[in-house]
């Protein structure tokens, strides 16, 4: 009997569809769809779909939402799936803009509307449905690539256009337009300026690890110790010496070394990101196969010949695979740099916590979660492309 | 005794005085001071506060241990295979949100104090430890489960005595880094004011106080260090005791 597959019924359900579909029911008709606030500060009240579009928007929003919901149970073709999470999404980002229009009086500053549960359920129900077809779908790197660039057009849209101008994420980003570009690139200096200095520093000792055995359990040793202190205890631990440093080295001051903001931040980040750069590289230095290293000494290649013409690029992909992994770390742990005056998208969401306002924590954790997203994917691409070079 | 272990019982013996009483270390902090600032963290005892931390640590860790493993183990079932590459996506995806956002989210929905430190750390521990569940149990070769199942094993034993077992190590791999990335977050914590060491750094942070900053910053740091040593001996323990029951079958 091995081998025979049981014919399928006409119409049988798929189980995760069956979740998702229960998903969108219960966000459609049991959860709040936005959430409008009289001020920034205040307590929130509850708005249904129904309440929080005009009738004809809403009736539009419940159909193709149902309509996405019979289609996850039923369709079993991943294309298919995408093609109706990506409709679900395109009716129901816009009007989440179009509800916050709506909700807010005329000529009215302080009122704040946001999403409720019953619009994150929905995005929720419909990006499930999308990443698991995406997931079954096995793209090759290039066409996750592509998937993402769709992705960040999208959103992008959404944002220029003007549609979610009302939201109140968006009025809290409008008063502070200057700081939050200030902010963000300040985020990406001390996430990505940590990294290539980790990269510069990380690389040589890895190479000269693979070479030398004490040398290498030493590294990495001590670094994973550093791996194990939490960030905010790090960053405490490295403002006492930069503070002795600066009071002792006027150079050290002039330079900007204090014992506060963001040096300490800086120097945390490069420490972190030294352990998963280090031992990829040393990993991926120690899978080259001996056979081909000798043949490359029999072809006459000088030591250093051989480590940048074969082992190096044969390293690449595992070392990419660290890069990869300290990118994500990086740009989460840059947040909490906010905490020692080191400035990043952390600010906003300390004082968010501060001021209780979760819009302007939002402002901070948005964009943050964003960055890691679009970093993890497009350097698991790279990974799988230098991957594919080699093969 | 081997030097790295009487480094470690050197510090953990230095971590539990300094604790039960801070204030027979105020010679090494006084240096730090200025303007006859107290040397030792005065807004309550470090013990209290060190137990606090790691009572939030431990409550949310085994929570997130017994959730993560019996999704593991639904995952890799026949029944719930459809939802396995979905879940892998979703955990890729997880890791790439900060902990300290999921905790600041979690705080206009639960309040401020411990909840939001729990959600954060529940949430947050969950990765690792169905990671790991699922690289376990799918990674067990299918000849061992053949073999369990020519030996007249139903699902149930199967899952029970053998894949739970050989994947067991991993799980607890899993553990130690969901406890370590807990402990870190339930210092921010102190930033939503759940109680916890972080309460000292902060402090310290607020009123310019480098000792405060200081002491928390090495209480919190040798304490991570010491559990992780801690837990990973455990570890090596149970991978050695499987392999020699291995050793033993055949």
């Amino acid at each position: 009997m091995l081998g025979v597959v049981p014919p399928r019924p006409m119409l049988s359900l798929d189980r995760l569809g069956t979740v998702i579909a229960i998903l969108i029911g219960v966000a459609l008709f049991a959860a709040p769809f936005a959430t409008y606030r009289a001020t920034r500060i205040a307590s929130g009240q509850s708005r249904l779909l129904i309440e929080a579009l005009p009738f004809t928007m809403s009736a539009v929003v419940a159909i193709v939402a149902l309509a996405v919901a019979a289609g996850a149970a039923i369709v079993r073709d991943p294309l298919g799936r995408l093609g109706s999470a990506v409709i679900g999404l395109a009716v129901l980002l816009p009007s989440l803009g179009l509800s916050a229009g709506y909700l807010t009086p005329a000529d009215n500053t302080f009122a704040r509307v946001s999403p409720s549960t019953g619009f994150w359920l929905l995005t929720a129900a419909f990006s499930i449905l999308a990443i698991d077809a995406l997931a079954r779908m096995r793209l090759g790197p290039y066409g996750r690539l592509a998937a993402l660039a769709v992705g960040i057009s999208a959103v992008a849209l959404l944002l220029f256009s003007g549609i979610w101008n009302e939201l109140s994420i968006l009025k809290e980003y409008h008063t502070r337009a200057d700081t939050f570009w200030r902010e963000a690139r300040q985020h990406l200096v001390l996430a990505f300026g940590s990294m290539a200095v980790a990269c510069l520093l990380g690389i040589p000792i890895g190479i000269a690890g693979h070479r030398f055995r004490t040398l290498r359990i030493a590294m990495l040793q001590g670094l994973g110790i550093v791996q194990t202190i939490p960030s905010i205890a790090l960053f405490g631990l490295l403002m006492a010496p930069l503070g002795a440093l600066a009071a002792s080295v006027p150079l050290a001051a002039a330079l900007g070394i204090k014992g506060i903001g963001a040096a300490p931040a800086f120097i945390a980040l490069v420490l972190y990101a030294l352990l998963p750069i280090v031992a990829n590289t040393i990993a991926g230095l120690s899978q080259v196969p001996a056979s081909v290293v000798d043949a490359a000494r029999g072809m006459g290649l000088s030591e250093r010949q051989r480590l940048l013409e074969v082992e190096m690029p044969l390293a690449l992909p595992v070392i990419l695979a660290g890069i990869r992994i300290v990118s994500v770390q990086n740009l989460g742990l840059a947040t909490v740099a906010a905490l020692i005056g080191g400035g990043g998208l952390g600010t906003f969401v300390f004082q968010g916590i501060g001021q209780t306002a979760i819009d302007l924590v939002l402002l901070g954790a948005l964009p943050t979660v964003g960055l890691s997203f679009v970093a993890s994917i497009v350097l698991d691409a790279l990974v799988d492309i230098a991957k594919g070079a080699l093969a | 005794m081997k030097l790295s272990s009487l480094i470690r019982l050197t510090a953990l013996i230095l971590l539990v005085a300094f604790i039960v009483m801070p204030h027979a270390f105020a010679f090494v902090f006084e240096p730090l001071t200025v303007n006859r600032a107290p040397a030792i963290y005065n807004q309550g005892s470090l013990l209290t506060l060190t137990l606090q931390h790691l009572r939030t640590v431990v409550l949310a860790t085994l929570a997130s241990t017994v959730i993560a493993v019996a999704l593991g183990i639904f995952v890799t079932r026949p029944s719930g295979t459809e939802f396995l590459p979905l879940s892998r996506s979703l955990v890729n995806i997880g890791q790439t949100f900060p902990p300290i956002a999921v905790l600041a989210i979690a705080v206009p929905l639960v309040g401020f104090g411990e909840k939001p430190t729990f959600i954060a750390l529940f949430l947050y521990g969950l990765l690792p430890i169905f990671e790991n569940t699922l690289t376990g149990l799918t990674q067990v070769s299918p000849q061992t489960l053949e073999a369990a199942r020519g030996m007249g094993m139903n699902d149930r034993q199967r899952l029970f005595q053998v894949e739970l077992p050989l994947a067991f190590p991993l799980i607890l791999a899993g553990i130690r880094l969901s406890v370590i990335i807990s402990l870190g977050t339930a210092t921010i914590g102190s930033t939503v004011a759940a109680k916890g060491l972080g309460e000292v750094i902060i402090a310290g942070l607020q009123s310019n106080n480098i000792a405060f900053v200081l002491q928390g910053g090495l209480v919190v740091a040798l304490l991570a260090v010491l559990i992780h040593d801690g837990l990973g001996l455990i570890e090596r323990l149970a991978a050695r005791k499987l392999g020699r029951s291995l050793d033993e079958v055949s």
